[in-house]
């Protein structure tokens, strides 16, 4: 886990200084937007070591993102491995602490919740990891594992109560609650994708953060995964915040697509709009290298090469972080720190020429 | 163009606790001169065991190659020494996996890694050698190459060790290059840089090419052939643009169609392969493929199909192969 060890989280206390005093009454927005980040930066210190004389220096991991997600929408977070898509989803749910800036969900400022305040929002929101393998306890029978969180909650009064939740659980993400007493090594991938998905549902959430939940699955086993969790949505009323590096799957599933670049999201739009016409240079690259099915198509498709490689988030560039791959770049991108602005009614860029960002 | 590869009936087996794993159960197929040829498959349908017997890299025990003949060059590679295998592997057949980290020496640095296969296939001197890895870094596209030598993989971005792995593959000058899930380690911009440029080169130098990779889509643009297949067998082959354009087997539609294209309709719901891929040790009667299978007969839960041909380049095995290709099954 980053927030230990080698990678120390450094945010206490700058949080605690750039914290609103009065979160409850902030969160701005409408009414129906649930999940609501302002601002927010995850740093992590690195390279420090023994040299106690110097200053560490600090990986921009998310650096400086706002966004909105409303209620029983799926917003899609798409970018490449590196980009902060992870942590910032991590950061929502407060398993990594923030730098700076404030996530509201449903009016509690997360970053600044008390204890209880976040045992209580741990019960509305709620995670789903990309490994599988990594992410159920080897040791642990499986029907342990989803029934875990009704113990911890206090969720379920008598053991007959707690069992038939859990075997209803396994029914729910299509398990058979018979094997609730066999180990997670008797499963295969999408199975336990399964079981992860149902111990998220054990405490009835609102809001799920789904960390790539298909991308570590055989490609005929994606698209089960894939429809349960859209019908779990509808069924449950659950919103997601859909993490993956996968274009088509996020376009598949997303009302709304956030597009990430070392650290920085840099469009976001529908699926729609964002494939039919994408706005951001790094965005319209992204798209041309996605492969499609057809061999056809491919032999008059044109490819927008990216000259490079991403720059450490150690030591982004400054200006606009896309600056040295942009094929559009200008001097001014290298000077000015793009806003992301709206640009169209369900369209925001982050680029002084994108079309419709007027002035900078 | 003639075929430089052929494999006639490849059975690949592995012993595990009691039971024999048919990991590669009986596949014949060639590969022209210069062609690039994708076999696609999922997890465990044994398309990497299938290369890893070509190059004589089967770990024995616990695994063996039951029957077949892998011709190369006019030889039957399963027959070769020990020795003479070795002169093939990286020489005249070069590699490419997965992992640009692990498959490279972390402790050794680029050039070493880099001229030792010239020396040791074409007895190249130590300044030869140098000059060889030089011309092969700039042509994959690594700038300053001379600094470059000296550096050691971890410099290096994921991206940045597979164009060294494609100059070390390249550079004795072989005639096929097995590239095992190349780009599945790589971001999707990074991937298309990197196919691009493996196909390119490998055109350049009239080399054939097999990519190896378990996603349909990636390989659309750059197969010329595709081999599809499941539980250690073929069971589609044909031109690229006739297992995207007329998908003959179940299990290449299901494929198709599981996966959400980025310039299709955006649809409701998938339509995705249900159940499980089988356990190889322990696989159903019939058409290994039968259970998942939503045209399945009853005589397909008893016979294992026979291969059909649907054209000259067109293969499948399945019992309804020509409804499916017709359409008739929809």
């Amino acid at each position: 886990m980053l927030g230990r060890g080698r990678y120390s989280g450094w945010s206490d206390e700058l949080t605690q200084v750039t914290a609103n005093p009065n979160p409850s009454t902030s969160s701005g927005g409408d009414k129906d937007t649930l999940v609501d980040v302002q601002d927010l930066k995850t740093h992590f210190s690195v390279g420090s070591g023994l040299r106690f004389w110097s200053t560490p220096d600090y990986v921009k991991a998310v650096d400086g993102v706002s966004f909105e997600i409303k209620r029983g929408e799926t917003l899609g977070l798409v970018g490449e491995s590196g980009c902060g898509k992870t942590t910032l989803g991590r950061t929502l749910l407060r398993l990594l602490e923030s730098t700076s800036g404030d996530v509201y969900y449903d009016g509690l400022n997360v970053t600044t919740a008390s204890k209880s305040e976040l045992r209580d929002f741990r019960r509305k929101a709620q995670i789903i990891f990309q490994d599988p393998y990594g992410s159920l306890d080897p040791r642990q029978k499986v029907g342990d594992i989803v029934g875990e969180p009704l113990l911890v909650h206090n969720l379920t009064k008598t053991k007959a109560e707690y069992r038939s939740r859990v075997s209803e659980l396994f029914a729910l993400v299509g398990m058979n609650p018979s094997h609730m007493t066999r180990y997670p090594h008797e499963f295969s991938g999408g199975q336990r994708q399964r079981i992860g998905i149902a111990r998220a549902l054990a405490v009835t959430p609102e809001f799920i953060v789904c960390d790539e939940p298909v991308s570590a699955l055989d490609v005929s086993i994606q698209a089960q995964i894939i429809n349960l969790l859209e019908t779990l949505q509808e069924e449950l009323n659950l919103t997601y915040l859909f993490v993956a590096h996968d274009l088509s799957v996020v376009r598949h599933i997303s009302d709304r697509i956030a597009v990430m670049y070392l650290g920085h999201v840099v469009e976001v739009a529908t699926p729609e709009v964002l494939y039919e016409n994408p706005s951001h240079p790094y965005t319209r690259a992204l798209l041309s290298a996605v492969p499609l099915p057809d061999p056809d198509l491919e032999a008059t498709r044109e490819r927008i090469p990216l000259i490079g490689d991403v720059p450490s988030p150690l030591n982004p560039p400054p200006g606009c972080v896309f600056n040295t791959r942009c094929p559009i770049a200008t001097d001014d991108c290298s000077k000015i720190i793009p806003e992301l602005k709206q640009t169209h009614a369900d369209r925001s860029v982050a680029c002084i020429h994108a079309e419709g960002y007027g002035s900078y | 163009m003639p075929e430089i590869l052929q494999i006639k009936d490849l059975r690949t087996y592995f012993r595990s606790e009691d039971t024999i794993v048919k990991a590669v159960d009986g596949i014949s197929y060639g590969i022209e001169q210069g062609e690039t040829l994708a076999i696609v498959g999922e997890s465990g349908c044994g398309k990497s065991v299938s290369a890893l017997s070509i190059l004589g890299l089967i770990p024995a025990p616990p695994g063996w190659i039951e029957s077949g003949e892998i011709i190369f060059e006019g030889r039957d590679l399963l027959r070769l020494s020990d020795s003479e295998i070795r002169k093939v592997r990286g020489g005249s057949i070069g590699m490419v996996f997965q992992e640009p980290m692990s498959s490279l020496n972390p402790v050794m640095s680029i050039e070493r890694q880099m001229t030792e296969g010239v020396r040791l296939h074409l007895g190249y001197t130590k300044g030869q050698a140098r000059t060889r890895a030089i011309e092969m870094l700039e042509m994959v596209g690594i700038p300053d190459p001379e600094t470059q030598l000296g550096r050691h993989p971890h410099h290096f971005s994921g991206g940045m060790r597979q164009r060294v792995m494609i100059a070390m593959a390249l550079s004795c000058g072989p005639k096929l290059i097995i590239a095992d899930e190349p780009t599945t380690a790589l971001d999707v911009t990074v991937q298309a840089q990197i196919l691009d440029l493996m196909k390119q080169l490998c055109q350049e130098n009239d080399v054939a090419l097999m990519i190896i990779t378990h996603n349909l889509g990636v390989v659309a643009r750059y197969a010329d052939r595709i081999n599809i297949m499941y539980a250690g067998r073929i069971i589609e082959q044909g031109t690229a643009r006739e297992i995207y354009r007329n998908p003959s087997h179940p299990y290449s539609l299901g494929l198709l169609r599981s996966v959400p294209r980025l310039d299709g309709v955006r649809s409701e719901k998938l339509e995705p392969i249900e159940g499980q891929p089988p356990d190889l040790g322990d696989l159903p009667s019939g058409c290994h493929f039968n259970p998942r299978c939503r045209f399945a007969l009853d005589r397909c839960t008893t016979e294992y199909p026979s291969i059909v041909d649907l054209n000259d380049s067109h293969k499948s095995a399945c019992w309804v192969a020509e409804d499916i290709a017709a359409g008739v099954t929809n």
